[in-house]
């Protein structure tokens, strides 16, 4: 029978949940690396034994750590994380230039084909590579030097890459998304970059429908559709059908359309789920209620799912990294939040239960799924 | 030989326990005592100071003999104790939220 693997960074910690593929029954690992933020966890689809964690805190700064049994062991690899040539300045709060300064590593993306290369989206904003499992680091330069770069703006989290989408069809062509400068898409491998906003409205920036300057809180594509994306802007729900070339809003029914998770049904390309959030002063659900918002029309449409959540008082966030789907027949799906649940859904939304509800605030969840 | 009191965090990261205690050869400065640390403990660069800059992170601080060293230049000679191993050199992650 297949397991399910699933790998939560908290602010204090990461956590592996273990479970067969009913689901029901689950074994709580942890925590690992106690005390330091776990940004994020990641396995490799070419060896799911291959793990990658990003390990930081305000103290120690950056480590990255690697696992090759499954989350048992665990060892540091690289983490001396340079900018490429001449650092540059990419605009600051008020406005003013602001030099280029490594901070922390957000997200971990590995090869689809290659244990020993993943990619890192670091704050500030650049995307970083490895090709022999982390020891060394090298950044992409044609990201920050697209030309853009001096305009990019932090959002209100940092200036942080991320979001990193490998596109299975194509291994020359990436998807990484910026706050707060929105996306962008490689199609020679990360030499070069563009843009990809067109479509985007985002009224609190000097020109609401720049090339860059959106914050786009997460990007999902479902490998099947591989031109297909949804994203969950600062503000607005968002679809391209076109590779990010031009995009529309697919908000629809949702009772407020900020939020930060966005993720699509392992098997069903246009079931697509979101959670809402009520704005970005109170980073909470609205009405105190936890509701997951499926569409199974690609957007628009939208049903809140609330089944096993809390529906009162409950006022809790959902990071942008932190929802993930398994791939068993009957989809699962995961999230957790800044109280420190992480929930399941083994009937792709319709039914939810905790697996833990006392963990650290969670900045990341991911799901293995093992033969 | 040049003893290193380390915090938790650090000791847990490179699995020592206890005091660390180095051959430094030349002037003993904290940048001898850094350098000397990370190549026998690799799993430790990066985190007393900045890998790129070299500068020490501003929640770690340096203290030997009673004194605050973490402002003194990286290539000071350090106090004559701590050359000859009758003081530990500490570094220490600083008190602070979060």
């Amino acid at each position: 029978m297949s397991k399910i693997r699933v790998l939560v960074g908290t602010r204090k910690g990461a956590f592996v949940l273990t479970s067969d593929g009913k689901r029901e029954q689950w074994d709580v690992g942890g925590p690992h690396f106690g005390g330091w933020e776990m940004y994020h966890i990641k396995g490799s689809p070419a060896d799911p034994n291959r793990l990658y964690a990003s390990q930081s805190s305000g103290w120690f700064g950056q480590l990255i750590q690697r696992s090759d049994d499954g989350g048992r062991t665990w060892t540091p690899v690289g983490n001396k994380f340079a900018y490429d040539g001449v650092t540059g300045t990419h605009q600051w709060y008020d406005g003013t230039p602001h030099p280029w300064e490594f901070k922390r590593v957000w997200h971990l993306e590995p090869s689809l084909t290659d244990p020993d290369t993943v990619y890192a989206g670091v704050e500030d904003a650049a995307i970083f590579r490895s090709t022999d499992g982390g020891q060394n680091w090298h950044e992409l330069p044609g990201l920050r030097g697209h030309g853009s770069g001096p305009h990019w703006q932090p959002g209100a989290g940092g200036m942080c890459l991320h979001t990193i989408i490998l596109d299975p069809a194509d291994p020359r062509r990436i998807y990484i998304a910026i706050s707060a400068a929105g996306a962008f898409r490689t199609g020679d491998g990360g030499q070069t970059w563009r843009p990809i906003n067109r479509g985007l409205y985002s009224k609190t920036i000097p020109e609401p429908t720049a090339e860059v300057g959106h914050c786009v809180h997460h990007v999902a594509m479902h490998p099947s559709r591989p031109d297909v994306l949804f994203m969950q802007k600062h503000w607005d729900v968002m679809r391209s059908d076109d590779a990010g070339d031009s995009w529309r809003k697919i908000s629809g029914n949702l009772p407020v359309d900020f939020g930060f998770v966005i993720d699509v049904h392992a098997h069903e390309p246009d079931t697509v789920y979101v959670v809402p959030i009520k704005s970005d002063s109170e980073h909470y659900p609205p009405e105190g209620k936890l509701r997951v918002y499926r569409s199974r029309t690609g957007g628009n449409e939208w049903e809140p799912l609330t089944n096993g959540l809390p529906q009162r008082d409950c006022y809790v966030n959902v990071f942008r990294d932190a929802m993930a789907v398994d791939s068993l027949d009957e989809c699962g799906v995961y999230f957790g939040t800044t109280g420190g649940q992480v929930y399941a859904s083994a009937d792709a939304g319709n039914h939810w239960a905790p697996i833990v509800r006392d963990l650290p605030a969670v900045l990341s969840v991911e799901v293995q799924t093992l033969p | 030989m040049i003893r290193v009191e380390l915090p938790a965090h650090l000791r847990n990261l490179a699995h020592i326990s206890g005091e660390v205690q180095l051959d430094v050869a030349g002037p003993v400065t904290q940048r001898a005592i850094l350098d000397a640390l990370e190549a026998r403990y690799p799993a430790l660069r990066g985190t007393i100071r900045d890998q790129v800059t070299q500068q020490r992170r501003p929640f770690v601080r340096f203290f030997a003999c009673q004194e605050d060293l973490s402002h003194a230049p990286p290539d000071a000679p350090l106090p004559s104790a701590v050359a000859s191993g009758e003081e530990p050199f500490l570094i220490v992650g600083a008190i602070a939220g979060g």
